[in-house]
């Protein structure tokens, strides 16, 4: 870990807002994607 | 051979999917080289002390809020001349990653502002037309929410999102339109011979590289997902109807 100095805490809160929203983001994307798959792939598999 | 077969749903599907994979692993490599240099390879400035690792994360969030918007406008046009429904659906894919890095820009600028400019905030041109183009993205996606008809949707926020481009360009130039602002210049600029200092430069340009690559990636999941989504409602409405 770098010593960050007086600004530790500024940097860090930097860098986790940032990680919290793009992994909250992938993970949306990622979990709509599988469960629109999912009901399409089960609507079609009746349909044929 | 025309660009526009690309723009027919299943052979954007059939055509994007081998991408997926190769792309997630660049992005892995670019965004994971970019913020590890960047965070913990990388010296403090003279001036703003270990704040400069900011940088890795705050110039390229702003740099795809704004270029986001304007894919999303590209592809709106594209809707409004061509009618292809991937395009329409391509925007609505960006909009939420466009919110998430304005978002990005807007907290990570507010956190070093606090200890270098005494502020967390301030009404200054870049900042206000930033935040507007926030309120733009949340309106964008309360749009498409709000009207079932997904053309009539398609239409009035590809409306919206022509007219929220003013902001976009705004918050991309409004530093040279009025010199009172409290932001300082653009980081990088193509036209000029030397930006920031080499040692913060090269790890910067991975980290954009990076952002560029998750903000491609994410798109076409989402793109890909919507066209399912209406594969999926008009196979419901179907059922529906022979029911």
């Amino acid at each position: 870990m770098p010593d960050l100095g007086a600004y530790a805490g500024a940097v860090l809160s930097a860098y986790a807002v940032t990680l919290v929203l793009l992994g909250g983001l992938i993970l949306l994307t990622w979990r709509r994607s599988a469960r629109i798959k999912a009901a399409l792939a089960k609507i079609e598999a009746r349909n044929d | 051979m025309s660009i526009w077969k690309y723009a027919n749903p299943s052979e954007f599907m059939r055509i994007s999917r081998p991408a997926l994979v190769p792309l997630t692993v660049l992005t892995v490599i670019c965004l994971g080289t970019g913020l590890i240099w960047g965070f913990f390879f990388t010296p403090d400035d003279y001036k703003q002390g270990s704040t400069v690792k900011i940088i890795y994360i705050h110039v390229p969030s702003a740099l795809m809020a704004i270029n986001a918007w304007l894919m999303m406008l590209v592809t709106s046009l594209i809707w409004f001349i061509r009618r292809h429904h991937v395009s329409a659906l391509a925007a609505r894919a960006a909009a939420p990653i466009g919110a998430a890095m304005t978002l990005i820009a807007l907290f990570t600028g507010a956190i070093w502002g606090q200890p270098m400019w005494g502020t967390y905030w301030e009404w200054d041109p870049r900042l206000t037309s930033f935040m507007i183009l926030f309120v733009f993205y949340l309106g964008y996606m309360a749009l498409w929410e709000a009207i079932e008809d997904p053309d009539k949707a398609a239409d009035l926020t590809a409306i919206l999102c022509m007219v929220g481009s003013v902001f976009a360009l705004l918050s991309r130039y409004a530093v040279l339109f009025w010199s009172q602002g409290l932001h300082q210049g653009a980081s990088l600029s193509l036209d000029k011979e030397e930006n920031v200092s080499d040692v913060f430069y090269q790890p910067l340009l991975f980290s954009i590289a990076g952002f560029v690559l998750l903000f491609v990636l994410l798109v076409l999941i989402r793109t890909r997902t919507e066209i399912r989504a209406r594969r999926l409602s008009a196979l419901m409405q179907r059922e529906m109807a022979d029911a």
